[in-house]
């Protein structure tokens, strides 16, 4: 590099760089959390999809699948898991869920096992609201078709 | 006879050693996962999917923040001319954060997780079960409090000595390591709150801080193997971390599109991180140049090939395949398939592995006692496992690569109804995971070569 650039130089825009890149960041950030709530719909955040979080958390679902295309990539994405298999129908995909959850491990050969969990009636209740509270929030129109 | 500057360097080798066996850990289950994308029950009911990845992941991040810490000390003693401020706190800290790993990881491996969760109390602090954050909240504790000594001791031996640009970004960078770690406690109810504050710690740690911790280890190693001035490697060292930081902090938009954000972040993520893969040329050519000019033969080959090395992979790995899937238009499609996973492979290999190699090599012979290099046979045997695990990884990120793009063909671009479901599409993949799990094997045999370095020389070794 050249003599006319010096290190004083490059250290100025380093930290002064830093610095303003980090408050308009800090900045940005702050009005997105504002503007949260109306895409997020929290007005809808029960106490049931709150105790599915945590069965969601305590499980480590994120360990096999994705939510809104985040988590490991071995089994579906369920952000829109209401949708797919709920058609948006609450008792409907909660009785899937009911099921589902029963009946796992499939124990087909060769085919990536969900492991049973043993969650109560109630639990997987609460799961099934988790996931329509996800699946609800608006995430500016992703995915791109309903397999996800 | 010594062959360290200052004593106190040698608390490094605790450091290097452990995460040199978590880095083992690491592939292992990775060979584990990757034979479970296409034989699905193998091992299912032992070691099922999800804790073999959380364990893959987990001694990642671990192995790597011990490689950091080694190399600060190492490096920052020799940086500051003086004395570690105190190695009785290293060694302790070593054995307080070597032990809470070990746990961690039994913990995974021997109980359900979500009886890890009870058994630690998740339930009155939750933070547990988000990716790469599984630790049970005491040890996320553990790790703050591990960190905070760990500053302590590196700023005291930085405030006691000679203030160089390497310790100055060093600590910048170790500092925003410690501080954007800390959003891992914040686990509100609320999903979409939780997605967006937990970017916070992975995108500002591995897209943020840490290139400050990668840029500051790069550039000691190549003053030390170049004998370039200073002066020049220091310019170009803040040139770099500044265009890391401007372009990744706002780079964070590009992790912004899907979830429930305003739509200017698909602009800001999507220019930012168009840049973002500028630092990580800058670090090439600055690495070439600075080993094109240097001002002498440096007997250890390795550490050159290794300091080279890490700048061409992490350009390839977090700069071109991230930027392959960074624009909003393109994520749309790409976002949480393979292609994803490919980027990571290459990325975290490239960028954070192969630095944390970088000083190992540099380091353990002076360490160990040796000398300035290993001896030609050592060296030899290291430089392939070099090839063998660098043009390893360049071939299971092209696999993924592969798997994603035809992920993306069948699932994600067709309308609704014509679109292959995940599952149907993971069969038609089923190529793709088979040669990257043989990749994997190789990328072993390299780790297993790389390891028989380091008895080559031990009885040179004191």
């Amino acid at each position: 590099m050249s003599d006319t650039f010096t290190k004083g130089m490059a250290r100025n825009i380093y930290y002064g760089g830093s610095v303003f890149f980090l408050l308009l960041f800090a900045g940005l950030a702050m009005h997105t959390t504002r503007e949260m709530p109306k895409s997020d719909h929290r007005e809808n955040l029960t106490e049931a999809v709150a105790n599915g979080k945590a069965i969601w958390e305590d499980n480590n679902c994120i360990g096999c699948h994705t939510l809104l295309g985040e988590g490991a990539y071995y089994a579906p994405e369920l952000g829109n898991v209401y949708y797919r298999r709920g058609g948006g129908d609450l008792d409907a995909f909660k009785g899937f869920m009911q099921s589902w959850m029963l009946i796992q491990p499939l124990g087909v050969p060769g085919r990536r096992q969900m492991p049973q969990f043993n969650l109560t009636e109630q639990q997987v209740n609460d799961l099934a609201e988790f996931l329509k509270f996800t699946a609800e929030i608006d995430v500016n129109s992703w995915p791109p078709n309903i397999e996800g | 006879m010594s062959t360290l500057k200052y004593q106190s360097q040698s608390v490094a080798t605790p450091y290097f050693v452990f995460a040199l066996i978590l880095f083992t850990g690491q592939i292992i289950f990775g060979l584990v996962m990757g034979l479970q994308y296409v034989v699905g029950d193998f091992l299912a009911g032992v070691i099922p999917f999800n804790v073999a990845r959380m364990v893959h992941t987990n001694l990642l991040i671990v192995w790597l923040l011990f490689g950091f810490m080694g190399a600060a000390y190492f490096l920052v003693p020799e940086e500051s001319e003086t004395e570690l401020y105190s190695p009785k706190l290293a060694i302790l800290l070593f054995w307080v954060f070597a032990v809470a790993a070990t746990l961690t990881v039994l913990g995974y491996l021997l109980v359900p997780y979500s009886r890890l969760a009870e058994i630690t109390g998740n339930e009155y602090f939750p933070t547990m079960g988000r990716e790469f954050l599984e630790q049970p909240t005491i040890t996320k504790i553990g790790i703050v409090i591990v960190c905070l000594g760990f500053l302590f001791n590196i700023g005291m031996t930085m405030l006691r000595g000679r203030k160089t640009v390497i310790n100055m970004v060093l600590i910048t960078g170790l500092i925003g390591l410690a501080v954007f770690f800390l959003f891992s406690f914040y686990n509100p109810s609320n999903i979409a709150l939780d997605k967006f504050y937990w970017w916070f710690v992975v995108h500002l740690w591995v897209e943020g801080v840490w290139e400050l911790i990668m840029g500051a280890i790069l550039a000691f190693i190549l003053i030390k193997i170049t004998g370039v001035d200073r002066e020049i490697i220091e310019k170009w060292l803040y040139v770099i971390v500044a265009m890391a930081l401007i372009s990744g902090l706002l780079g964070t938009g590009h992790h912004f599109f899907w979830l429930a954000t305003p739509e200017y972040w698909q602009w800001v993520g999507s220019v930012f991180s168009a840049l973002e893969p500028l630092p990580f040329f800058a670090m090439v050519l600055y690495a070439f140049n600075m080993v094109n000019n240097r001002r002498r033969e440096h007997p250890n080959k390795a550490a050159t090939l290794w300091a080279l090395g890490t700048a061409v992979m992490a350009f390839l790995g977090a700069g071109v395949w991230g930027f392959l899937h960074t624009l909003a238009p393109v994520n749309f499609y790409t976002h949480g398939t393979q292609i994803t996973a490919a980027h990571a492979h290459m990325a975290f290999y490239g960028a954070y592995a192969m630095i944390v190699l970088t000083i190992i090599s540099y380091a353990m012979p002076k360490l160990r006692g040796i000398g300035e290099a290993s001896s030609k046979k050592a060296q030899v045997l290291e430089m392939w496992g070099f090839w063998l695990m660098t043009v390893a990884m360049v071939f299971i990120t092209l696999f993924l690569t592969g798997a994603g793009v035809l992920q993306v063909w069948l699932q994600r671009l067709p309308e609704g109804g014509e679109a292959l479901s995940f599952m149907e599409t993971q069969d038609k993949l089923s190529i793709f995971y088979w040669a990257r799990e043989a990749t994997g094997l190789i990328f072993l045999i390299g780790l297993i070569t790389y390891m028989c370095n380091f008895l080559v020389d031990r009885k040179a070794a004191k």
